[in-house]
């Protein structure tokens, strides 16, 4: 805890922690975003969101080894894992859409156990990092630095969030995702063709996942096990914000973003992943407890 | 007829329990992976009691798995007792640990519903295991090491092979008992409209605890024999294995048929034969083809083998429901 | 005759949507009331506010002079105050012995006899109420194979079972066949006349209700419209207008 004196000795070091968190929780809000999308649209929780975002990572990593610059991964990427999404609700997913959301959950979870080995055994456990070569940033006279790199990275994550939104509000397919999103049924009644939709809606995730995977991988590290964690945080977020929250999911998974950077710092490193998980059987029991008062079930 | 097939039922429990019990001198190359295959059907048997009897699924009974686990060995490392009385001692505090946890997180964790008692428990299982990992009391990342075993050699691996067949036949044994009685009936209450039963006047807090309570035990004791019987205890690979152990509980239930008593015995059992089929002939992909498998069986075999099996052949797995004493009340 | 239930002044509203607003009615004991009313009108909410699934903004509920507005559904359950639901809820993978059998009262399910087997004595009262409601033959059926109209007869049977009071019942007769309907008539005016069982029942049946109430109460808006005796209801312009849609 001595980390945590420090934290008020040097307050600087406070504003580094909180420009740290806010630059990662923009990546944490892509992948939240796409969950909520699948949950809303779909009714499906993906619990390979994590996977799908590793390789994303992967992707970029790959097409850096291969001498693209990571920032035109970031697309590529995008792309590569819409493709995949496709294959894999054609494969598997669209075999659960309709069945309980336990079955759902498990299915995805084995899904994911099935992505990370298969890194796992492909790849290797190594770390992987996609250099992007944009140097650091010196503020307030070198006692905070940012890399370049996560500020861009901040800004892909936005303006991919924004084209996402776009996409749903202007084009056709969005609209038609829209619509199963508030009533399935009338939509199918409508002529829209919701296996299609589903369809779409799954791969567009994955692509979020690619382009939040390809961000990863510039500004921190990629290996087979990062899924999990970014999981965990997307259902955090989904939850405290809310399905079809945007605004929520940006502020809770910047916020979600601070609060790792700093419990990471006052509780130690080893100590982070702890953290993303406790916190979020606290906020599962704190919300109960929450709705307890107006006698309502969290469901 | 009845009376005859009740016998029959009888007997073939009876060669069962026999060959269990010569097991060690008929294969002894394989006790110890006998010995975790009575683990599994612990494993499978508490997961269906929370999950299949109650509905509550959840993936983060390894929870106590670990806790047992890291009692157990600590008190055989501090306690200053013989080895026996240690393992003994041990495994009951990992137990009794591993029950008062159950009882403390009851209220706040079961009443969670659904995806979020789902996810929540997954989130609940790993953070032990990241917590524990961090811990230099508890060895860190680096886990701890139990005693070592005193006997002659291969006296290790028969020893464990007899006491986790005993643990899982106590397991067994009690839910079985406890199956027979109301409590059953309220639990499946709980599974089917929980609201309902709340509305009936049906203490649901007190039930759901309890049946939760009765998991920890059956597992805070088969982590201490485990801790044992492996040799080491690493935090996230065997304590804490959410991603392993934590979800192969759900899978085997699931596969022999959740609900049911033999169900999940059945499940381990192929369960467990097929990953040591995977890990032998499959070497480099074996959890690949695990995960793949345990996708193809939620999607492709969700009723399980005897769900299957009652739809299949009604009149010897379904249960009657013209006038004769077959389920009537409990 | 004293009032088993008496609910003063209660409002409930969510969001901004009232639901219930200032709704004042007594229901003596062992007497059958009626609630009737258009739809919206909030009767299902009054009557989720008085067992007790969600708290209520103003107002008191007594039951048996005791104050129960504060308390949990399980606990009004217990004092012998039950309802059943307008989609008819039963505990669909048990048998009809089964969701007998769970359904005793609580007070004797102790902490012990809970690991025992039910005794012969629920077994053949279960026997006896399914008969009574007609399901005996279909006693070992799985309770989500019935069908829907037969599912209802259950839950009544199932609150039958528990020993209440008071039963709230939402809407009855719905979905049953209307051949069926004086059979059920039948069997909650012997329920109320020999164990005493006080009724308070929602209905949209006109011709059921006036003929099985002693006193209605008619909801419209969230609000108390009008009570009285049957005949007199009938008549009242304001009831007519409200079902007609006048306003």
């Amino acid at each position: 805890m001595e980390n945590l004196r420090l934290l008020f000795d040097a307050p600087i070091l406070s504003l580094q922690l909180l420009l740290d968190g806010v630059l990662i929780g923009a990546i944490f809000a892509l992948a939240a975003y796409g969950m909520a999308l699948v949950w809303g649209v779909v009714g499906l929780i993906n619990v390979s969101q994590g996977e799908l975002v590793m390789l994303g990572g992967y992707a970029a990593w790959f097409l850096y080894r291969a001498g693209l610059h990571p920032l035109f991964a970031v697309p590529l990427a995008a792309a590569l894992l819409f493709v995949a999404g496709w294959l894999l609700y054609r494969a598997v997913i669209f075999r659960v859409v309709d069945k309980d959301l336990f079955t759902s959950i498990l299915a995805t979870f084995g899904l994911s156990i099935l992505i990370q080995q298969l890194a796992n055994t492909l790849f290797g456990a190594d770390v992987r990092t996609a250099e992007s070569g944009f140097g650091t940033l010196f503020l307030f006279g070198g006692a905070v630095t940012v890399s370049r790199i996560k500020l861009i990275s901040f800004a892909a994550a936005l303006l991919t969030g924004a084209f996402l939104m776009l996409f749903l509000k202007r084009s056709r397919m969005g609209q038609a995702i829209r619509a199963t999103a508030q009533n399935a049924r009338a939509a199918r009644v409508m002529g829209v063709d919701t296996d299609r939709v589903y369809a779409w809606t799954f791969a567009l995730n994955a692509a979020i996942c690619g382009a939040s995977g390809a961000l990863v991988a510039m500004t921190w590290v990629v290996h087979p096990y990062l899924g999990l964690p970014y999981t965990v945080r997307s259902f955090m977020i989904v939850i405290i914000a809310g399905l079809g929250n945007v605004a929520g999911v940006l502020f809770a998974a910047l916020g979600l973003g601070v609060a790792e950077n700093f419990a990471g710092f006052i509780l130690g490193a080893e100590y982070q992943a702890a953290f993303v998980f406790t916190l979020l059987v606290a906020i599962l029991v704190w919300r109960r407890f929450w709705l307890a008062r107006e006698r309502r079930h969290l469901q | 007829m009845i009376a005859s097939s009740a016998l029959r039922r009888r007997l073939l429990l009876a060669c069962g329990i026999v060959l269990a019990l010569l097991f060690p001198a008929l294969a002894p190359a394989y006790r110890s992976q006998m010995a975790l295959l009575w683990v599994m059907i612990v494993f499978a048997l508490t997961w269906d009691l929370l999950g299949g009897q109650m509905g509550y699924n959840s993936f983060g009974n390894v929870l106590f798995f670990g806790v047992g686990m890291y009692a157990c060995v600590l008190v055989q490392r501090d306690a200053g007792l013989g080895y026996y009385t240690g393992l003994f001692v041990g495994t009951a505090v990992g137990a009794l640990a591993a029950v008062a946890l159950a009882g403390l997180l009851g209220s706040g964790i079961l009443g969670l519903r659904g995806h979020s008692f789902a996810i929540g428990t997954l989130g609940l299982g790993i953070a032990a295991g990241e917590l524990a990992g961090g811990w230099d009391f508890v060895g860190a990342g680096g886990g701890m090491v139990p005693p070592l075993f005193p006997g002659a050699l291969g006296g290790r691996e028969t020893f464990f092979y007899y006491l986790c067949f005993a643990l899982a036949a106590a397991t067994f044994a009690s839910l079985r008992w406890l199956y027979a009685g109301r409590f059953g009936l309220v639990l499946n209450a709980i599974r089917d409209d929980e609201d309902k039963a709340e509305a009936m006047g049906l203490r649901t807090t007190r039930y759901k605890t309890t049946a939760w309570c009765v998991c920890a035990f059956f597992l805070g004791l088969s982590g201490g024999a485990v801790g044992n019987l492996l040799g080491f205890i690493d935090p996230r690979e065997v304590a804490f294995a959410g991603p392993t152990f934590g979800v192969w509980m759900v899978l085997m239930a699931i596969l022999g048929g959740k609900g049911t008593l033999w169900g999940p015995v059945l499940g381990a059992v192929v369960f467990h034969v097929t990953k040591e089929l995977f890990w032998t002939y499959l070497l480099g992909w074996q959890r690949v083809a695990l995960g793949l498998l345990i996708v193809v069986i939620v999607v492709f075999f969700p009723l399980g083998i005897l769900g299957w099996a009652r739809e299949r052949w009604p009149e010897r797995f379904g249960h009657r429901i013209e006038d004769g004493a077959a389920e009537s009340g409990r | 005759m004293s009032a088993i239930l008496e609910v003063e002044r209660v409002s409930k509203a969510f969001g901004g949507l009232v639901a219930n607003k200032e709704v004042t009615l007594r229901v003596p004991e062992g007497a059958i009331c009626g609630l009737i009313g258009p739809n919206g009108s909030g009767k299902t909410t009054l009557f989720n506010s008085i067992v007790g699934q969600h708290p209520i903004d103003a107002g008191s509920i007594r039951f048996q002079g005791r104050e129960i507005s504060r308390l949990h559904v399980a606990q009004i359950a217990r004092l012998g105050l039950l309802r059943t639901f307008q989609q008819t809820r039963i505990y669909g993978g048990m048998t009809c012995m089964q969701n007998m059998v769970i359904s005793v009262p609580t007070s004797e399910l102790g902490w012990r006899s809970m690991f025992r087997k039910s005794p012969p004595s629920d077994l053949r009262k279960a026997e006896d109420l399914l008969h009574f409601v007609g399901l005996h033959a279909k006693r070992h059926l799985r309770a989500r194979d019935l069908s829907f109209g037969q599912q209802k007869l259950l839950e009544f049977a199932m609150a039958l079972m528990s020993g209440p009071r008071m039963l709230l019942l939402d809407e009855p007769t719905a979905g049953i066949n209307p051949t069926l309907i004086n059979g059920l008539l039948d069997q909650l005016r012997q329920v109320n006349a020999q164990l005493g069982i006080t009724l308070l029942v929602i209905e949209h049946n006109m011709r059921v209700i006036m003929n099985l109430a002693q006193y209605i109460y008619c909801l419209a808006h969230g609000e108390l419209l009008a009570e009285g005796k049957p005949e007199q209801v009938q008549k009242d312009p304001r009831v007519l207008d409200a079902y007609l849609g006048a306003r």
